[in-house]
């Protein structure tokens, strides 16, 4: 229990943010984002970007697997939808970008509503290979609908483009990328507050009680579906901005895995989990990558001999992280906060 | 509310009417008729496997009967689903307590009140108008009248896993209010509780039935429990009905003693159940 959090109203109680100090941060945090462009190099803003693109997806991946249950490996296919759907529209029509994203979300959202309806009768595994299906299906489509996909060789597109400036270079990028991706997820954090985020975690937790209730089932699965392929959608469009190179093999199953394993690391279940997941995913490959950098000076090979280790790690982490802290970074950080909201007066 | 249960007493809340439900050759339910007046306590007891949880998940919706009809205050249920019953006001809490592990109790409760709002995904991606309005009104009512009514304030925001076997009870019924119930079907409330539980269940059971004018249902096995607060038993047998009445009635009927208390004396056997129950309160 917390001191100094007196509320005298309903409203600062549900509030997202309840405590000044919480208020203060997050400003705080605001600010940081706001000036990191200025102060980082390009490489540090190159990395920014994919964060937020990968912070995007795995929060509707979190929607859908972390919050209501139902395992999928299909979000980097949903990607692919969103980032061709930009691509060609950019291409074909030259519609602004937030017109564009908006259409690779809704387009990616009517995908995943289709695939998720299997989801009604197969839970788990079952629903996991269903999805790989699908994912599978998306590729083929991706490499063989030539007319508008351009098949293997795919699309390359022209940048973005506000108020007649290019957004060509990762810094001009930023600026798209990142409140976007704000936006998604504060927007995850808000459904959560709601009727319909509290229907998708009594449907992970027990379907039939959540029927009782008056949730009707296939509808819910098919909004969290929507919504986490929206999300991917809009997602894969920034990626189509940020790499203007739209290929079938720019979405592999892989990467879908790597989502889930994001949100696996992270915490299902937690929106803050869904970032921490896949920064921390995207982050930890390029801090080893550095490492082995710092490590060249001494060790003349390094590179040729650390390379391979760096994957260990990296899996070893992984693996790490399901045996000591399975409810993942979220669950350490609430742990970190605890401690320093009793600290001094208990360690 | 008080008023109009008042008003309206006598009718009939619930109607069940020759229901029939088999599962491959075993009868589960075989033509059980019974109603449940309104702003009543009705209780079905039996002995295990009479088909009592069969008959609730048959009002409840999750199994289809064979034949016969189920009326909730002159609407006919029978086609409806359970999403649709669980909106007409038919609230139901479970034998093992179906709660939601991974959410706090102030959560729980509020997914009760699912069915009756309105916010849909958009408004609720950013949480303006009425999605703010629909969850302030509801945070609202779940604190002055729920969470107050059934003393759990203290752990409203305690998540569901990390409480007691008769605190989640209690819980479990604060969801079922918050669905704004009609009649509330009650699998077994006291089940597990000890004697001091089981008091404090019955009085809340009361008092949703004063306040609220809910009319009750309930199966259960404790007979203390059952004789103290029913205005109605109903006892089932094989799938059927082999008595209805008061409590009087039907623990001197001698099918009832046959088939559930066993043969031999009621007021001895009763003597002993309230021994051994005191024994438990004491040592408790």
């Amino acid at each position: 229990m917390r001191i100094g959090t007196a509320k005298e109203t309903y409203r600062h109680d549900e509030a997202l943010f309840d405590t000044p100090v919480q208020r203060w941060w997050l400003a705080g945090l605001f600010v940081a984002i706001a000036a990191f462009p200025f102060v980082a190099d390009a490489y540090w803003i190159y990395l920014g970007c994919l964060v937020a693109i990968n912070i995007a997806s795995a929060t509707g991946l979190n929607i859908l697997t972390g919050f209501t249950g139902l395992v999928s490996l299909g979000q980097a296919a949903f990607m692919g939808v969103g980032a061709y759907i930009v691509a060609w529209l950019e291409i074909n029509l030259g519609t602004p970008f937030f017109v564009n994203l908006l259409a690779g979300g809704l387009g990616a959202g009517l995908i995943g509503i289709l695939v998720g309806i299997p989801s009604l009768r197969v839970k788990g595994l079952y629903l996991a290979i269903a999805t790989i299906a699908a994912s599978v299906i998306l590729h083929f489509v991706f490499a063989n609908w030539t007319s508008v996909t351009g098949g293997q060789s795919g699309l390359t597109m022209p940048p973005a483009t506000f108020l007649g400036t290019a957004l060509d270079q990762p810094d001009k990028l930023y600026w798209l990328i990142v409140p976007v991706t704000v936006l998604m997820v504060l927007g995850a954090s808000n459904l959560f507050r709601t009727r319909i985020g509290r229907a998708f975690i009594a449907i992970r937790d027990r379907d039939i009680s959540a029927e009782v209730l008056g949730i009707p089932l296939l509808r819910y699965k098919l909004y969290s579906f929507a919504l986490s392929s929206f999300y991917a959608g809009v997602a894969g469009g920034l990626w189509a901005y940020f790499f203007r190179v739209v290929t079938p093999e720019s979405f592999p199953l892989v990467m879908s895995i790597f989502f889930l394993a994001a949100i696996i690391v992270g915490g299902m279940g937690s929106i803050l989990g869904g970032i921490l997941g896949a920064a921390f995913m995207t982050m930890v490959p390029e801090a080893l990558k550095l490492i082995v950098g710092w490590l060249s000076p001494w060790l003349p090979d390094a590179v040729a001999l650390l390379s391979p280790v760096r994957t260990i790690v990296f899996g070893a982490l992984i693996v790490g992280f399901l045996i000591f802290e399975p409810r993942g970074l979220a669950e350490a950080w609430r742990r970190l906060r605890r401690f320093f909201h009793l600290w001094p007066f208990k360690t | 509310m008080a008023v109009e249960m008042s008003s309206d007493e006598g009718r009939t809340a619930l109607a069940v009417d020759g229901l029939r439900l088999s599962f491959g050759g075993l009868r589960a339910l075989d033509g059980v008729s019974f109603t449940a007046r309104e702003g009543s306590v009705t209780s079905i007891i039996g002995p295990n496997g009479a088909g009592k949880t069969s008959l609730f998940n048959t009002i409840s919706g999750f199994y289809r009967p064979g034949a016969g009809s189920i009326r909730f205050f002159d609407t006919p249920v029978d086609g409806l689903r359970p999403p649709e019953r669980a909106r007409l006001g038919m609230a139901r809490t479970f034998q093992n307590i179906s709660l939601f592990q991974g959410m706090t109790v102030l959560d729980n409760i509020k997914l009760g009140r699912h069915a009756h709002m309105a916010t849909g995904v958009l408004e609720a991606l950013f949480y303006l108008g009425r999605a703010r309005r629909e969850e302030m009104e509801l945070r609202r009512e779940v604190e002055e009248r729920i969470i107050d009514f059934l003393e759990i304030d203290h752990i409203r925001n305690a998540p569901v896993s990390a409480l007691s076997y008769g605190l989640r009870k209690r819980v479990e019924l604060a969801r079922a209010l918050a669905m704004r119930p009609r009649i509330l079907l009650l699998d077994e409330p006291v089940a597990g509780m000890n004697r001091e539980e089981t008091e404090d269940m019955a009085r809340f059971i009361l008092d949703v039935r004063e306040e609220w004018g809910v009319t009750i249902l309930m199966v259960e096995h404790d007979m203390g429990m059952v004789m103290d607060i029913s205005d109605h038993v109903v006892v089932l047998n094989f799938g059927q009905v082999i008595a209805k009445g008061d409590p009087g009635q039907v623990s001197s009927n001698p099918d009832v003693i046959a088939a559930y208390l066993g043969s031999g004396e009621v007021d001895d056997l009763r003597a002993r159940v309230r021994e051994a129950a005191g024994a438990a309160g004491g040592a408790a």
